[in-house]
């Protein structure tokens, strides 16, 4: 098993005529079980074409009533992916992955308000991963995202992050020393995001094939001490934490949208001390984060 | 990205917000001519620079009497003006605004900002108006009042009386405080701000309640539909090798240390410069590259890297995901070569092609020093500027 996602998953593509969205794609078919994932594409303009053999619908509700797919990655450039991601939640799809960097923060402020407003009504709810995000991966079966497929191994580590090069860092560490992955989770580096470490957290509690979680953040926000809480009360596995940013500069954006100090709760510092109070392993030297994983298995 | 404080009461009015009467100005003349059209007796000048705490750093003055005026423009225009937000070396003041007195009976801070945890947008009151809200925050959190808004929904006029209320206003300017907290909201939102603060909200004598003094950060991504606000952008104000670098669309951060990197990504960046620090050093700047360097942003990276006169060495860790090792080693390689680089290099290089990339770079007849991991690249670059 796994998390999110597996082999049986049925994706859809919104933006898969543009060209991050073609590139990903096709890299994302030829990973495992990828030629039978990923079913549809969205484009108004061009419904009825194909690219890479993939049917092309004018909308997410018509490629998910004629493929069956429940999962959707965006790859919708910044001023329309919040309405993709509505699109996606409108079709009542189970999860929609939004890759898109630098969407406006009031876009997502309202699509996430419209979300939580659906669910509160009684619709149905989508899940949503990112934006800004590498995507997910469940090794040897489904990768759904832009992280590079050959370092990940089959295993029963879970591993999250809101960085991608972070998540690929503790992957390859991971997989050197033979440990393999259940699951691989880009949150995204965005102030307003869809699922949160703490979400992750739980579902790598739930899933019988994850034995133990690498949990990265950074520093700006409350996620990660939120996540910490929970984990102290609930979490029945090991974890090795690790924060980014102990040199950063308070009040400086550090290159994501949501990595900035604006408070004396959220410098790295302060995230590490919680963690470490709640029963993690933390580590100020990402280069160990693997071989301190494997030292508590 | 932030504006003056002069461009964010223009911002208010425009939102019906009530300020001073003001004018921007940046000669001595030209605050003394200010001065004359506002007419009154007294007179505020206030330096213009992008950082809080001007008042305690000597940047504010009440004038009164014209000769004042041209006195304190005159002090202020050009100076230094250091606070607890510019660093030591201070910011040079360009830009004054000349602002007619204000009767001021009560001071109040009022602020609109997003709020992560619950996805609102928090709008921030309190009675401690003309402080430092950090300060206030933290010895009497207490004072502090939230209502968070629901952009479906907006300021109600229920949360905005609680608030108005709650910091004391008087019933007889309840309204016109109600009245101001939601054009602050909805100023907040059209303009895609992620701050907008007034501190101090005033009650003047008469009951009336103005802006005194305004602060706005704006953010990043929203930019494209604002061009009025981009027109607000002060380049005096910024770093001059971050706007360097944000026209090759680098994410660049000068900090203090001699050691450069180089990264791809904002979290492995960060975790970079951690690792430096771990060993014994410290980093000269954040830059994270992006997902699709080139050879040509690689070179313009070492560049502005070098224009620092503090580099002493350089880190460069790359994880080659879609980006692959060999297309990076080959801009590592052609932008040292460019740059006639005279200080060490050390390259981690991991992932897509990660041995293609190290032969080129060892067959490049460059002295570049490879590592396998972040912490071996720190050790070897921290051993080498020593």
């Amino acid at each position: 098993m796994s998390i999110l996602i597996n082999k049986d998953t049925k994706v859809i593509t919104q933006g898969i005529t543009g060209k991050t969205g073609q590139f990903h794609t096709e890299k994302c078919q030829e990973y495992a079980n990828g030629k039978n994932c990923f079913v549809a594409g969205v484009n108004p303009k061009k419904a009825g074409e194909k690219i890479f053999d993939i049917p092309i619908y004018a909308s997410v509700k018509e490629a998910a009533a004629e493929t069956g797919a429940t999962v959707s990655v965006i790859y919708v450039p910044p001023a329309g992916a919040a309405d993709a991601i509505w699109e996606a939640c409108e079709a009542d799809l189970d999860l929609a992955i939004c890759i898109t960097e630098g969407i406006p923060v009031r876009d997502m402020l309202v699509v996430r308000n419209k979300m939580k407003q659906k669910v509160a009504k009684g619709g149905k709810e989508t899940l949503l991963l990112g934006p800004n995000c590498p995507g997910l991966i469940t090794p040897d079966e489904i990768k759904i995202g832009i992280m590079p497929g050959h370092i990940h191994r089959k295993g029963r580590i879970g591993v999250v992050s809101r960085s991608g090069t972070l998540t690929y860092e503790a992957v390859a560490q991971l997989t050197e020393i033979g440990l393999g992955q259940s699951s691989a989770v880009g949150i995204g580096g965005d102030p307003i995001n869809g699922l949160k470490h703490i979400d992750v957290m739980r579902m790598f509690n739930d899933d019988p094939d994850t034995d133990a979680v690498i949990m990265i953040g950074e520093i700006g926000g409350p996620d990660e001490a939120e996540a910490a809480q929970w984990c102290k009360a609930n979490m029945k596995k090991p974890i090795v934490g690790f924060i980014a940013g102990v040199t950063a500069p308070a009040g400086k954006r550090m290159g994501h949208a949501g990595a900035l100090i604006s408070g004396g709760a959220d410098t790295a510092d302060a995230k590490l001390a919680i963690m470490e109070e709640c029963g993690f392993t933390v580590t100020r030297n990402p280069s160990e984060m693997a071989k301190l994983l494997k030292a508590m298995l | 990205m932030k504006i003056h404080e002069y461009q964010a009461k223009e911002l208010l009015r425009k939102y019906g917000v009530v300020t001073p009467r003001g004018f921007h100005t940046v000669s001595v003349d030209g605050a003394v001519k200010a001065a004359e059209e506002l007419g009154g007796k007294v007179w505020v000048v206030k330096a213009q620079i992008h950082a809080g705490g001007r008042g305690k750093g000597g940047g504010v003055k009440l004038a009164r009497s014209l000769d004042e005026v041209r006195q304190y423009a005159n002090d202020i225009l050009g100076m230094q003006l250091i606070t607890h937000q510019t660093g030591p070396e201070g910011q040079k003041v360009r830009n004054l605004l000349i602002e007619e007195g204000a009767d001021i009976k009560k001071e109040y801070y009022v602020a609109a900002l997003t709020d992560r945890a619950t996805q609102k947008v928090a709008i921030m009151a309190s009675s401690e108006g003309g402080m430092d809200i950090e300060e206030v925050a933290h010895s009497t959190p207490e004072k502090i009042l939230k209502e968070f808004v629901d952009p479906l929904v907006g300021l109600t006029d229920a949360q905005a009386e609680n608030l108005a209320r709650g910091i004391g206003v008087p019933e007889a300017s309840v309204a016109k405080a109600v009245d101001t907290l939601k054009r602050l909201y909805t100023c907040y939102m059209e303009t895609d701000a992620s701050l907008a603060e007034i501190n101090p909200l005033i009650l003047e004598g008469n009951g009336n309640i103005k802006a005194l003094d305004a602060k706005f950060n704006f953010d990043s991504n929203a930019l494209y539909r604002h061009p009025e606000i981009v027109d607000f952008r002060d380049f005096d104000e910024e770093d001059a090798d971050e706007i360097e670098a944000s026209k090759f669309d680098l994410a660049y951060i000068s900090l203090d240390g001699n050691i450069g990197c180089l990264v791809n990504g904002a979290g492995l960046a960060m975790a970079t410069m951690d690792t430096i620090k771990l060993f014994g050093a410290e980093p000269a700047n954040f830059l994270d590259v992006g997902g699709g360097a080139t050879t040509e942003k690689v070179t313009e990276a070492f560049k502005i890297m070098l224009k620092n006169p503090k580099v002493k060495g350089i880190l460069v860790n790359i994880f080659g995901g879609i980006m692959k090792c060999d297309t990076i080693a080959t801009g590592v390689v052609a932008a040292a070569k460019e740059v006639n680089l005279s200080v060490p290099l050390v390259v981690r290089m991991k992932g897509t092609n990660e041995d293609l990339g190290k032969k080129i770079l060892a067959e490049s007849g460059l002295p570049i020093i490879s590592a396998d991991t972040m912490a071996e690249a720190a050790t070897k670059i921290v051993a080498a500027v020593k």
